[in-house]
């Protein structure tokens, strides 16, 4: 590649990720903006909005009860549906299709038509189960579908799960060691994947928690944005901030993970190289 | 072999397999296998793909369910237990490393799901590995493997268990032809020294031939032929056999008398009882001799010589005979002299021979 056209190729990149991070980050700053304005005119700079965010018991209720509500559904469709998964490519490979459908159905419910079918159903718990918040997770379980089955689907497909699998058992091992000691370990990635994707979609959800009476975070969001707007304003940014820390930090565990595999990996490889002068 | 690895393994059991049936949406991959190995035997069941060879395996190791019949292994019947229950060591045609693990882990884990403590686990699969020659690659991760390296690390892995029985599932398959024969060798090392009855599955007749006591050859979901390597390759019991183990000609002949006569030569038949007419008589290259000096006038058995193929020590050489072509395998030194276009006559030596059914001769209705 000539020089000048590699100058351009770089400018390309440069300006498409000013223009990307403009379109995602200019809102962000905007409302940031927004929940560090001061009361009346020419009034400096303040964090009053932020730190009036502890003093708003419904609010911490409903980050509470989000965080809550995202953690219970992350580990709750890893749980089932990673077995599910392992289960139907070891046993019932032409069941895969039939699950993949099912699966990605919920990417074409619209959430107010989820909600239509979900009321009865609440209705019910609510009446002779629960009625705690937490119950959410059972249709936020359903909404987070499709995206983890499509995280766990790409790691379980960079795997040979069947030989795996069988050479685990061969050697002794019961099925929950297989999937504890085997297969999970090799899924990493897809692992974290799927529960960031979840807990960034709990954390976002508005329509059925509002229709289904539950005060979540985003509830509480809009809900204290009519009383106070610098304080709702200021949640959502630290809310989408947090996703983002969330974000980078689980991949940086698994940066780490794959840096000090490497690293361990490339001094193996160094001392055998020197001391053994082993045949490959 | 090191004496710890001597003293740590156990001898070889009898493993029988009972009348196994077993079918697949309709198709019969099992169809009454019955097979008997001797403590510390190495067997090979030999087929072509789809014959029921791996299917025998898997249902010996637990890892498919048959629908019928009864697998013993040292007289226990374990036909109905699980596979993690069945004490069977597996290499599998796959690599089938545990990609987080170093070969040391990998080999020790089976050691720590049967409750081996710590040092004794360290110890065992440093000797493991040292038996299949890898001490020097402990630490590594499959990724840093090659190929015979990680199926090594498999069969040690296999191995450190003490299985009753070990089972090796096509496990050079994937490798290079010298990677293939040096492991293959390796195998058998191995097998001898420890002893474990063995199961080999392949459909390389050169494998099984070179590292079983017996050869199990399939078809069609049964074994057609049990027994030594040499009376495997020398003495087949069915066409299927003599055609699947080696190279065969097939030459037009006619049986009359208990002898099928095949181009002016007579020669003894294998079931003498075969009834008289046209058949097709099944000749190894080996038996075929060729000499190209002396009277070459035309006659049944004079042809041309139309290539010859060097094999190392041994040369195979392709006569035409007008209507047929006829493989010989000749030493490399006698088939020097015989490049394309030099006249020959052969000469079929009087071995028992195998009759196959004529398939272009017409058939009733």
């Amino acid at each position: 590649m000539s020089r000048s056209r590699r100058a351009k190729l770089q400018v390309f990149r440069v300006v498409t990720f000013v223009l990307l991070g403009a379109f995602f980050l200019g809102p962000i700053w905007f409302m940031f903006e927004f929940s560090t304005r001061g009361i009346g005119e020419n009034s400096p700079r303040t964090l009053d909005a932020w730190k009036a965010i502890g003093t708003y018991p419904d609010l911490v209720a409903g980050i509470v009860a989000s965080l809550e509500l995202a953690v219970i559904t992350s580990i709750g469709v890893l749980v089932v549906l990673v077995p599910t998964m392992v289960w139907v490519r070891l046993r019932l490979p032409r069941l895969r299709r039939v699950i993949e459908s099912i699966s990605l159905l919920p990417l074409t419910i619209p959430a107010i038509v989820l909600v239509v079918g979900f009321s009865p159903m609440y209705q019910w718990m609510g009446t002779n189960f629960s009625d705690s918040i937490l119950t959410l997770s059972l249709a936020y379980a359903i909404l987070v579908l499709p995206y983890a089955y499509r995280a766990l689907d790409a790691g379980l497909a960079a795997i040979d799960v069947k030989t795996l699998s069988e050479a685990a058992r061969s050697l002794g091992a019961d099925w929950f060691t297989v999937m504890l000691r085997v297969i999970v370990p090799n899924i990493s990635s897809a692992l974290l994947n799927a529960g960031l994707l979840s807990v960034a979609l709990v954390l976002g959800e508005y329509t059925i928690a509002n229709n289904l009476l539950y005060p979540n975070l985003q509830v509480e969001i809009v809900s204290l944005a009519r009383t106070n707007a610098g304080v709702s304003i200021a949640v959502a940014v630290a809310s989408l901030l947090f996703a983002f820390v969330l974000l980078v930090a689980l991949s940086f565990v698994g940066g780490q993970r794959g840096v000090r595999r490497r690293n361990r990996e490339r001094l193996v490889q160094t001392f055998a190289r020197d001391f053994s002068g082993g045949t490959r | 072999m090191t004496a710890s690895v001597e003293t740590t393994l156990r001898s070889g059991v009898e493993v029988r397999l009972e009348d196994l049936r077993r079918r697949y949406s309709g198709v019969t991959a099992l169809d009454g296998l019955s097979l008997t190995m001797a403590p510390g035997e190495l067997v090979c069941l030999l087929g072509p793909s789809g014959c029921g060879k791996t299917t025998a395996l898997r249902l010996l190791a637990g890892l498919e369910e048959a629908d019928g019949g009864r697998v013993l292994i040292g007289g226990e019947d374990v036909t109905n237990v699980p596979a993690n229950k069945r004490e069977i060591g597996m290499v599998f045609q796959a690599y089938s490393l545990f990609p987080h693990m170093t070969a040391m882990q990998n080999v020790a884990f089976g050691m720590q799901l049967h409750k081996v403590g710590p040092a004794e686990r360290r110890k065992r699969a440093g000797d493991m590995l040292e038996l299949v020659g890898l001490s020097a690659h402990v630490h590594k991760y499959a990724s840093q493997l090659s190929g015979g390296q990680q199926q090594r690390v498999a069969l040690a892995r296999a191995l450190a268990i003490e299985p009753k029985v070990l089972l090796l599932d096509e496990p050079l398959s994937a490798l290079d032809a010298r990677v293939r024969a040096r492991l293959r060798d390796e195998i058998r090392r191995v097998q001898l020294e420890v002893g474990t009855t063995t199961l080999f599955v392949t459909h390389d007749q050169e494998e099984a031939l070179a590292i079983a006591d017996r050869v199990g050859v399939m078809n069609a979901g049964r074994i057609e032929q049990l027994g030594p390597p040499t009376t495997i390759y020398s003495r087949p019991a069915t066409p299927f056999v003599a055609e699947f183990v080696g190279l065969t000609n097939r030459l037009p002949g006619v049986v009359k008398g208990g002898e099928v006569e095949v181009r002016g030569t007579r020669l003894p038949l294998v079931k003498p009882d075969s009834s008289d007419g046209a058949a097709i008589a099944l000749v190894r290259p080996e038996a075929v001799t060729l000499a190209s000096d002396g009277d070459m006038l035309p006659g049944p058995l004079i042809g041309t010589v139309i290539a010859t193929v060097f094999l190392g020590a041994t040369s195979r050489v392709t006569v035409d005979l007008g209507d047929i072509t006829v493989l010989a395998q000749l030493p490399t030194s006698d088939a020097a002299a015989l490049t394309a276009g030099t006249r020959v006559r052969l000469s079929l030596r009087k071995d028992p021979v195998l009759l196959a059914r004529d398939e272009t001769a017409p058939t009733e209705a």
